[in-house]
């Protein structure tokens, strides 16, 4: 079973809930897809950590065989190519690595070579199974080393694997929840927590995923993202107070649950309202 | 000698644009003739790279010099390869601009932002 945890920014506790929930489920496998600064790692601390490149192929220029057509400046969209006194430049940082230049080149002038934009890496915490992809800093699109991430082999379907999402609903966000059984949306209390909130919600509406919220940094006051909840009808999975002890473990990089029964109380019992949650949703919508 | 602004509004009167790549239209001038036309950019909605295009048509268009507030790497890296030389705008209006330019008191831009991709910056 895949779970997915998300947010629509930064900061609100995608790591501390997909952290701890895969520690207290044990056997689990997390995997950090927030390519541009994953952090789960700093709390996880794998160990026999194996390492492997991510390479996407962008255009190579023949500037014999190029007769100057701009045929493949015209084609892109992303504006990766310029042609300036008879010469192609080719900016590697912005291509996307679609391929359609060198299709639209009559010339045969283009051609592939490989671009390394980062890798993912592979450990042991526990008996948890940590992955964690990195993107180099500048590249344009993270989604190659997600797809390696969530490549089927890496997650076993007697486990439970714990997906930490990057922040936001773009597409890269897109990649790392199509493929999952359930999404954890983490939200805090604030107005513009709900209007964050309500970007995942959105998405996760779209792409057709069971979900549930979890409200994070709860304080004894009125909860907008609460609110918002109980109007749009939305299963609130959970309740995670603000608290000093927890910010202190969190900013430590200690695991909370391992240094707090009360705090191993609370993400065992959020692990079993989600793991019945996703049980429900596969006897209901197989 | 050819020489460009980015503007918001097709006059003379009109301000710099505060963005080379997303500005609405780009004022060419003909510091000989005297003789000044407009053309909407095109990659003003560009999903990326929209420097670089803007770029591409400033040397297209045989222009020597461009007057702007800023410009990124990537567009810069366009304008030095097509020898197109890149001033630091002023405050005010392109008329003024093209006035300070022809009286050579304009300085070369000297910062090359690396680009804001999405993320505003002002």
């Amino acid at each position: 079973m895949k779970i997915a945890v998300l947010s629509g920014k930064g900061g609100t506790g995608k790591t501390l809930v997909s952290v701890n929930l895969a520690a207290v489920a044990k056997t689990s496998t997390y995997i950090d897809c927030d390519v541009e600064e994953p952090n789960g790692h700093l709390f996880l601390k794998p160990k026999g950590v194996q390492e492997e490149e991510i390479s996407v192929k962008v255009p190579n220029v023949n500037h014999e065989l190029c007769n100057g057509c701009r045929k493949c400046v015209d084609f892109c969209k992303f504006n990766a190519l310029a042609y300036i006194k008879n010469n192609l430049i080719v900016f590697d940082d912005v291509c996307h690595s679609c391929g359609g230049c060198i299709l639209v080149c009559p010339e045969k002038a283009l051609s592939e070579k490989e671009k390394v934009i980062g890798k993912v890496q592979k450990g042991i915490s526990g008996e948890m199974t940590v992955w964690t992809g990195i993107l180099n800093t500048g590249e344009a699109s993270g989604i190659p080393i997600i797809q390696k991430l969530l490549a089927e082999e890496n997650s076993q379907a007697d486990q439970l694997t714990f997906i930490d999402c990057p922040p936001g609903s773009a597409c890269i966000v897109m990649e790392s929840i199509k493929d999952a059984d359930y999404c954890v949306l983490v939200a805090e209390p604030t107005l513009f927590g709900v209007h964050n909130l309500n970007m995942v919600y959105e998405l996760v509406k779209l792409f057709n995923r069971p979900f549930g919220v979890v409200l994070n940094k709860c304080l004894e006051e009125e909860n907008p993202a609460e609110r918002f909840c109980s109007e749009k009808n939305i299963k609130i999975l959970g309740r995670i107070p603000f608290e000093n002890e927890l910010g202190t473990l969190n900013s430590n990089a200690e695991i909370a649950i391992n240094k707090n029964q009360k705090y191993r109380e609370l993400f065992s019992t959020l692990l079993d309202t989600v793991t019945k949650e996703v049980q429900h949703e596969t006897t209901t919508n197989p | 000698m050819k020489i460009a602004i980015p503007v918001d509004e097709k006059s003379l009167k009109s301000n710099v644009c505060i963005s080379f790549g997303r500005a609405p239209y780009f004022l060419f001038y003909d510091t000989v003739k005297k003789e000044s036309y407009y053309l909407d950019n095109t990659a003003v909605a560009s999903q990326g790279g929209a420097g670089i295009r803007a770029a591409q048509v400033i040397a297209d268009h045989g222009v020597k010099a461009l007057l702007t507030p800023r410009c990124g790497e990537n567009a810069e890296k366009v304008l030095r390869n097509a020898e197109v030389l890149v001033y630091k705008s002023i405050l005010g209006t392109a008329q003024e601009n093209i006035d300070a330019y022809t009286s050579e008191q304009v300085n070369l831009l000297s910062d090359f932002h690396a680009g804001f991709h999405g993320h505003g910056g002002n």
